[in-house]
């Protein structure tokens, strides 16, 4: 698999990352030496081989449904970068 | 003083308990040393104030019935500290004051010690030379003929701070090798618990299947110490064990007759440097002396550990950094929409390393890959379980070396991400079967620099490493030649 410009623009916007010509070209490189490097794992045979996403043995717990007061709003709130009263302030999102 | 911060963490504590020595003057001797190595900048964020204070008011109403009563440690800016800054290393977290405190990090100041400040790292761990930080890069306290090396990574500044006598000792992070490469690198003993025996709550998250807390110190008793404190089941990580604690201190016993010890040859890579060779070859020998018996074995797809890791730790990754949009926290870049404004903050916001790893992550999960690239690389992830879990049917722990080379210079392994990931080939593969290891210095290569070997245990059998690991660190006998050249 060989990674274009095309491919990163659609990569990068997925990503949530801004692109530009320069941010591109580093990327179709680097993404495709990486690529080719974990290509290797094509000469192994996983056939019938079950994924393995987590190494935790123990199952999921439930506990009891109780009300705890964790952080203050306001605490929270404190680290935007913009806010107003009880908000985070973004950028306009309905016309 | 300096003979104080040359004290490792057992004997700090007890000197502190009997009174031989007073809190503040263990603190002020850390403060003092920390104010005369900024040239290393190991520290993102320092506390030295109120270390002094809380150190002072320790000696004042004799509160030394914690464990680590008195001791300064300064920590990973990975974990998060309440009210104290906690960035990551990276931009996007510039002036982050979490409302709350990682449990880890709780567990040691409840046992009484003191923050001196967080320590620089990889930008969200992702590195290994410290030279992906926002924050600049950490010097390692070794040089090569007075030329600055990388101290690894991501826990650079841990592992420089501690291998210079900047904090008593530290917890770092391993996702790939992040404790036990710097550990290394830096002549220290660096251990990655088994996945699951620490809480991963309220430290910055990389990869979550894989990151684990853990222990970096002057040696194995201060590293059985220091996982005796923040080990522990907890609520809030539903993956943190739900078992009994270790008690791993008092259980220190370097008698490791008839100890079956590992050698998988596939840890025998191109191009390693003869010193690695020769001094896993002394390693064995040590092991042998102490009465433990060598045996072969094989790990047949080591070989597919680092490219699994970079298809599994990029994807989780590229998911859990979705979180650095400009709005809750941390940096914001303008933008004229919402869209625009999330893409313009996370391009200023993160560094080049953690963009790549991001959009390879996104691309391997993303529709029409995700089966070629991250369901294969899951499979083979278990094949390499099932490798070391056949290889602990015949022996108790595995001997390797924990690095293919001695630390390097800055900038030598910028330019080309393969070979910077290569320098983990011995580190991952622990990571992706969850399993603890621990590293500990063993000798010096040429040009006088550190070099580590590598213990590898069965799941939730650190006892047994850190048992090898003391029995070698006597046969070993390793002497720090840090000299202080940058005071």
């Amino acid at each position: 698999m060989t990674i274009n410009k095309e491919a990163v623009k659609k990569i990068s916007k997925l990503s949530r990352i801004a692109s530009n010509d320069e941010f591109e070209t580093s990327m179709i490189k680097d993404l495709n030496t990486i690529l080719k490097f974990v290509d290797q794992l094509n000469e192994v045979d996983t056939k019938d081989i079950e994924p393995l996403s987590s190494v935790v043995e123990q199952k999921l717990f439930q506990r009891e449904d109780v009300v705890k007061k964790m952080n203050e709003k306001e605490e929270i709130l404190k680290n935007s970068p913009n806010k107003n009263e009880n908000y985070f302030v973004v950028p306009k999102v309905i016309e | 003083m300096s003979e104080i911060t040359k004290l490792t963490l057992v004997e700090l504590t007890k000197k502190i308990k009997s009174k031989e020595l007073s809190a503040l003057e263990a603190a002020n001797a850390y403060v003092s040393r920390i104010k005369k190595s900024k040239k290393l900048n190991t520290f993102v964020t320092e506390t030295l104030e109120q270390a002094l204070a809380s150190a002072k008011n320790i000696d004042d109403n004799n509160l030394k019935s914690g464990v680590l009563a008195g001791a300064p440690i300064a920590v990973k800016d990975l974990f998060c500290t309440k009210n104290v800054q906690t960035t990551a290393s990276s931009k996007i977290l510039k002036n982050f004051i979490p409302p709350y405190e990682s449990t880890v990090t709780s567990k040691l100041w409840d046992s009484g010690a003191i923050l001196l400040g967080k320590l620089n790292c990889d930008e969200f761990a992702m590195g290994s030379s410290n030279e992906t930080s926002a924050y600049g890069n950490v010097i390692n306290p070794y040089q090569e003929s007075g030329e600055n090396l990388v101290p690894g990574g991501s826990s650079g500044g841990c592992s420089s701070a501690v291998s210079a006598n900047l904090t008593s000792s530290t917890v770092g992070t391993d996702t790939g090798g992040s404790i036990r490469q710097p550990a290394s690198f830096t002549g220290i003993v660096g251990l990655k618990p088994t996945y699951g025996r620490c809480s991963r709550w309220g430290i910055v998250a990389f990869a979550s299947s894989l990151d684990q807390a853990g222990p970096m110190t002057k040696d194995v008793s201060d590293s059985a110490l220091m996982l005796d404190v923040i080990s522990g089941y907890d609520e809030k990580d539903s993956t943190s064990a739900n078992i009994e604690k270790g008690d791993f201190l008092n259980s220190l016993n370097k008698n490791i007759k008839g100890l079956k010890v590992g050698i998988p040859k596939e840890y025998i890579v191109d191009n390693m440097p003869k010193e690695i060779q020769t001094l896993w070859d002394k390693g064995i020998e040590w092991m042998k002396e102490s009465g433990a018996i060598i045996k072969n074995i094989s790990l047949p797809n080591t070989k597919y550990a680092l490219p699994t890791y970079y298809i599994v730790a990029p994807a989780e990754a590229s998911s859990n950094l979705a979180r650095y949009d400009g709005v809750k926290y941390g940096f914001r870049a303008p933008g004229k929409d919402l869209i625009e404004m999330y893409e313009n903050t996370r391009a200023e916001g993160f560094g080049n390393e953690v963009k790549r790893r991001i959009m390879i992550g996104t691309y391997v999960l993303s529709s029409g890959y995700y089966d070629a690239y991250y369901l294969k690389a899951q499979q083979v992830r278990r094949l390499i379980k099932n490798d070391f879990d056949l290889a602990f049917k015949e022996v108790d722990t595995i001997l390797t070396p924990t690095t293919p080379s001695s630390a390097f210079k800055i900038g030598d392994k910028t330019n080309d991400p393969i070979s910077m990931y290569l320098n983990d080939v011995f580190t991952v593969p622990v990571n992706l079967a969850g399993l603890p290891a621990i590293s500990i210095p063993a000798g010096f290569d040429d040009s006088g620099l550190p070099l580590g070997l590598q213990l590898i245990g069965k799941s939730f059998d650190e006892q047994t490493i850190l048992n090898s690991a003391y029995a070698l660190e006597e046969k070993i006998s390793f002497k720090s030649k840090v000299i202080d050249w940058w005071m």
